[in-house]
């Protein structure tokens, strides 16, 4: 036997496993087939462009305001001022206008077209290991019961900052992340969702952000100042919307900029600012343990520090034998996804029937009782929902009697692959948490991870119930002829 | 060589995956890029202490480089700020090109000390960042059947 702990480390028994394929750079043989492109499956609410290029929120049309409205004034300036300007005064005015109005057209383009820090979901096998240790930290708890919410506290700089751990993208949300619940995405050091720039405002696009109203309280004073020159010498009726426009605009884009620079020179976010978190207020020790001490580094790290890159490869292929993470929330019902198909194996054949029966051994029972599971990580108790598939935990190797028709299911589910957690959560486990507000949820809740608060009522999709029973049936005829 | 890896890819399909472990970040250091040096108890009869707390060592360092805050990333933020941005659409940042060193690295450590051990290290881009996951393989020449991804080919053994 080679088994034991105390067993020395074991020489030359293994034979060298090649790594080729674990290197993310070259994945030609991806591309020879039909495979999707990662934006094509990505589980949050953004919408893509250029093949996966361009990364924006779901809500653009304040952004094709903003846009509108920028280059209708400056249009204005250029054409009917400009040419006034440029005989009157100098011609450096048209080009230093010109050059600020490149500049915030480019830094608007560039916040709103890019990636804002989104963090990509956990795996299945992450957020299985992620249950495991908050399983072993809060100790199993009887039905009914609610336990607290999960959070895990670090020490950063002496001050501790509490992760609290995101439902939909199963994660503990690292410090200064949070869960945009227009977007339905983590986002790293999270500042606001921008409706005007048309996408969230992170980590990785703040730069731009603060540069593009930063240029544009620069554009709008400027604009501004020489309009009203103008309007002095000769009043004209776009002159005058120009007028109106940048009137409105100072105060608003002028002060935001001065609130930025203010956040800015503190190293905190609005979200964070808004809550108070690092306020004076709510204790004598607290404080923001990001800043670097002086507004100059603060400055120069948030503008001038790296650009970390993109964390959910867009444009990458999806791997085939990639397990997917969980919660696709635009209703994928019963149906598996293709690449799950191309292992078809018999032994995958088996653990899809298996998969197909057990939903619609649980369909009916969605259906006719509203069940709220309590508690606990085994899932034993409450209803016969939680039999079925709390059987599929590593920690319930066996099948109860009652599921019909399964020959081989009691060998099979007891088998330890995270694979029949991916093919699990492919159905959409959703977690709401009273602390987010919810995503629409579409499709049917599969117990196996499902913890505290789920409704599955809400959570049913009634369109797929009947593709589910024709492919129940088909499970049990593919079932037969293993 | 060639016949070398072809035999590789075969273990690799046969190879069954026991189980996975996941070093979470570190985020003592605010939120700089940094793993978890614990060492896992799952890995205790695979692989070394020592030889694990080097590769986790190594990789923070790569890491601390690619996020700090000095001379050479404000001349690349100031230079950047100054073509508005369009001079990345030329060169890779520099944070991109220690993720390419990163991803040498973790090639050269799977080839050299953790596939030998039944081990495989998956770069954390790959996972958002947020762990450094740790497969471990099944002994292809145990004889318990504990493990549950059995090849096709096995089958026919039996």
């Amino acid at each position: 036997m080679h088994l034991g702990v105390e067993e020395p480390i074991r020489e030359c028994q293994y034979n060298q496993i090649c790594t080729h394929n674990s290197s993310p750079m070259d994945t030609p043989h991806t591309k020879k087939r039909k495979s999707k492109r990662k934006w094509q499956v990505f589980p949050g609410r953004n919408r893509f462009y250029c093949n996966g290029r361009i990364m924006m929120a779901k809500q653009t049309g304040v952004f094709y305001l903003t846009m509108v409205l920028i280059l209708v004034t400056s249009g204005l300036f250029f054409a009917f001022d400009c040419p006034f300007l440029a005989s009157n005064l100098t011609p450096a005015i048209p080009a230093i206008g010109g050059v600020l109005f490149v500049f915030v057209m480019g830094m608007l383009l560039r916040a709103s077209f890019s990636d804002p820090g989104v963090l990509p979901r956990a795996t299945p096998e992450e957020a299985a290991d992620i249950e495991r240790q908050i399983d072993a930290t809060n100790g199993p708890s009887g039905p009914g019961y609610r336990p607290p919410p999960r959070t895990r506290e670090v020490l950063i700089n002496g001050q501790t900052v509490k992760l609290k751990y995101c439902f939909t993208c199963k994660i503990f949300r690292p410090p200064r992340a949070s869960h945009c619940s227009l977007c339905d995405n983590c986002v790293e050091r999270f500042d606001h969702h921008c409706p005007w720039v048309g996408n969230c405002v992170g980590r990785r696009n703040y730069r731009f952000f603060y540069l593009f109203i930063l240029s544009l309280s620069f554009l709008t004073l400027f604009i501004f100042a020489f309009v009203i020159t103008h309007i002095c010498v000769f009043l004209d009726g776009c002159t005058v919307l120009e007028v109106v426009v940048c009137f409105f605009s100072v105060w608003s884009i002028v002060g935001l900029s001065g609130f930025h620079t203010y956040l800015i020179s503190s190293n905190q976010t609005t979200n964070e600012d808004i809550k108070g978190s690092w306020s004076s207020k709510r204790g004598k020790g607290n404080y923001n343990p990001y800043s670097y001490g002086n507004f100059i580094t603060n400055c120069c790290a948030a503008l001038c520090g790296p650009l970390p890159p993109s964390l959910i490869d867009r444009r990458g292929f999806v791997q085939p034998d990639t397990p997917q993470p969980a919660a696709q929330t635009n209703g994928t019902g019963a149906c598996p996804p293709n690449q799950v198909q191309s292992h078809m194996c018999a032994q995958d054949q088996c653990i899809q029937s298996t998969k197909f029966v057990l939903q619609a051994a649980t369909n009916p029972l969605l259906h006719s009782q509203p069940i709220i599971l309590g508690g606990g990580p085994t899932l034993q108790a409450k209803s016969s929902l939680g039999g079925p598939c709390s059987t599929l935990t590593p920690s319930q190797p066996s099948l109860p009697s009652s599921i019909p028709g399964l020959t081989c299911g009691g060998e099979l589910l007891a088998l330890r692959d995270s694979e029949i957690h991916c093919h699990h959560h492919l159905h959409h486990q959703h977690f709401i948490s009273p602390e987010e507000t919810p995503s629409p949820p579409a499709a049917l809740p599969c117990a196996t991870h499902l913890g505290h608060h789920v409704h599955p009522a809400q959570l049913f999709n009634p369109v797929s119930q009947d593709s589910l029973h024709e492919d129940s049936v088909r499970g049990l005829v593919k079932l037969s002829s293993v | 060589m060639a016949t070398e890896f072809h035999n590789l890819q075969e273990l690799r399909h046969s190879a069954s995956l026991a189980t996975k472990v996941f070093i979470q970040r570190d985020y003592s250091d605010s939120t700089i890029c940094k793993f978890q040096t614990k060492f896992p108890a799952e890995l205790d009869s695979r692989i070394e202490r020592s030889l694990f707390e080097v590769t986790m060592k190594t990789l923070n360092c790569y890491y601390a480089e690619a996020e700090k805050i000095g001379g050479q990333s404000y001349l690349e933020g100031c230079l950047a700020c100054a073509t508005a941005y369009i001079i990345f659409l030329c060169m890779e940042t520099r944070y991109e090109k220690i993720l390419k060193k990163i991803s040498m690295y973790i090639q050269e450590q799977n080839e050299k000390v953790y596939a030998p051990r039944g081990l495989l290290l998956t770069d954390p881009i790959e996972r958002g960042m947020r762990v450094i996951e740790i497969s471990i393989f099944e002994d292809s020449g145990s004889t318990s059947s504990s493990s549950s991804g059995s090849s096709p080919t096995s089958s026919t053994a039996q």
